[in-house]
């Protein structure tokens, strides 16, 4: 039995699956005149000096597309904690904010070389409003809020880069970067929630349960899937005949796309 | 169970169901085609002489790779929860209530989208943990939770289908909300560690062979991955 024509063939029947869960067309397109081996060879490409050396060609426009978007967020997060880290007073040195900083400014480098040396151009650096036009008025004097739209851009984070995933899927290296990526921002999400909840600042876990309670908040669209405890029409709830309580939400994290991340940080943007 | 009987899952489905369960088959893997790799005869039996599993290739077997590590990190917390450490305190029990729940419906729900071709229900061997112990059953967290964030980061690439490898991405997010939380118990700060996240601030990645061997002796029923491949 060859799996591999099998997907093909699921493919090639009924494309609407995919449209549904990943909602990008172009993936589809692809996997269709590909078949489904292409994560292997479709468009081999590799960061930094491994782009020239390995394949000397361009990414394909809309991969960079993924690539200056994620740097967009990075430089988003990275200004956000340097200033937060700058403004003597706000940020207790115990809780580690430097950490996460630093690895903000890190992937933002690293984006920028890898879109450098695919042969694209770097999105520069924008200008930010971190009160997210006057709803956080105190976020660089009120160390709760500064937490709390730190928190937003985090989980943000986490969920623009899954929605962004099998949009890399032609180019392993990538996909594979972006998901380190990823799981540090995850990792960043609850160190934030984390201290929020330990020091009693807001009812939070380190993970998303349901829409954390933010129906009606600023922040609601960051959570807009979080209430499903359904997965592929599996419903967690009593899963197995276990009480899995809160994890029926709690468990998976959901995908923002992009046109949903972008209107997630509008406000941030000056 | 019938090749020919609907699987479980669908007893949940809600209304309206056509258009969704044809994506469900899809999904799954089942529909026509899928009664062809029934037929086939794709069910991952246990070699009773080696005590193991061997998982095949392609996506499926991917996801295997996958069910067979939650079943480790659901069992382990099982134990954990059954009995806390002494000296436990309420904010410990209650995450570590949490993850336990996660876990399990990470196992149960992959059990469930399998629906054929899964591997059976795993023995563990834990006689190298003190589960009164905090620091030993900590350390041991830690140690399955960046393991498991590693392994869904390097199956990320193996995975052909959008819907498998946006689901593996789901998951693997609150893989590593575990692991800085339970990095934070046994060192607050220490979330994302520089042993975890490397100097272009990039989390590990390792292969399935690499991944089983690092969690080999927790497996009595093996797991074998060699099929799979690592790039």
């Amino acid at each position: 039995m060859n799996l591999t024509n099998l997907f093909d063939e699921i493919a090639r029947v009924d494309p609407e699956v995919y449209d549904r869960v990943d909602a990008r067309r172009g993936v589809i397109n692809r996997f269709a005149r590909m078949g489904s081996r292409l994560a292997a060879a479709a468009v081999p490409v590799a960061l930094g000096g491994l782009f020239n050396k390995a394949y000397g060609q361009q990414l394909p426009t809309n991969v960079l597309e993924v690539l200056n978007f994620a740097l967009s967020l990075e430089h988003l997060e990275s200004r956000f904690y340097q200033t937060a880290v700058g403004t003597p007073g706000l940020v207790p040195a115990k809780d580690k904010i430097t950490v996460i900083r630093d690895h903000e400014m890190k992937h933002v480098t690293f984006l920028q070389q890898a879109i450098t040396s695919a042969g694209g151009t770097p999105v520069a650096e924008g200008k930010y409003d971190f009160t997210g036009k006057g709803t956080f008025p105190n976020v660089f004097s009120d160390y709760k809020q500064f937490l709390q739209v730190a928190q937003a851009f985090e989980d943000t984070g986490v969920g623009a880069y899954k929605g962004q995933a099998s949009a890399l899927k032609s180019s392993n290296a990538l996909l594979t970067y972006a998901l380190q990526i990823h799981s540090v921002e995850g990792r960043h999400a609850a160190h934030i929630r984390f201290i929020r909840m330990v020091n009693g600042y807001a009812k939070v876990k380190p993970w998303i349960v349901g829409d954390d309670n933010t129906k009606g908040t600023p922040t609601e669209r960051i959570y807009q899937r979080e209430s499903d405890h359904r997965q592929v029409l599996i419903n967690l709830r009593g899963i197995g005949g276990y009480d899995v309580g809160d994890a029926a939400t709690s468990s998976f994290d959901e995908p923002l796309h992009k046109d949903e991340v972008l209107a997630i940080v509008k406000p941030f943007l000056a | 169970m019938s090749f020919f009987s609907p699987p479980p899952p669908l007893a949940l489905a809600p209304p309206p169901v056509g258009l969704l369960r044809r994506s469900f088959l899809k999904f799954t893997g089942l529909g026509v085609a899928g009664v062809a790799l029934a037929a086939a005869g794709c069910r991952i039996s246990k070699d009773e002489e080696t005590n193991s599993v061997e998982v095949g290739k392609h996506d499926l077997a991917v996801l295997n790779y996958a069910y067979a590590l939650e079943q480790l990190e659901g069992a382990y917390y099982e134990k954990v929860v059954a009995g806390f450490y002494a000296g436990a305190t309420a904010m410990e029990k209650d995450l570590l209530t949490d993850i336990r729940n996660d876990e399990i419906a990470h196992r149960e729900w992959f059990r469930e989208v399998l629906v054929l071709k899964k591997v059976p229900r795993l023995e563990f061997d834990f006689s190298s943990i003190n589960f009164t112990d905090r620091r030993s059953v900590l350390t041991t967290a830690r140690t399955f939770e960046d393991l498991g964030v590693s392994a869904y980061n390097g199956a990320g690439q193996l995975l052909t289908l959008s819907p498998f490898l946006n689901h593996a991405g789901k998951i693997v997010s609150v893989e590593a909300r575990h692991a800085a939380t339970i990095r934070n118990l046994l060192a607050f700060g220490s979330f994302a560690d520089s042993d975890v996240v490397d100097a272009n601030g990039l989390d590990v990645v390792r292969t399935p062979p690499q991944v089983m061997a690092l969690a080999d002796k927790y497996f009595v029923t093996k797991v074998k991955v060699d099929e799979l491949p690592t790039h």
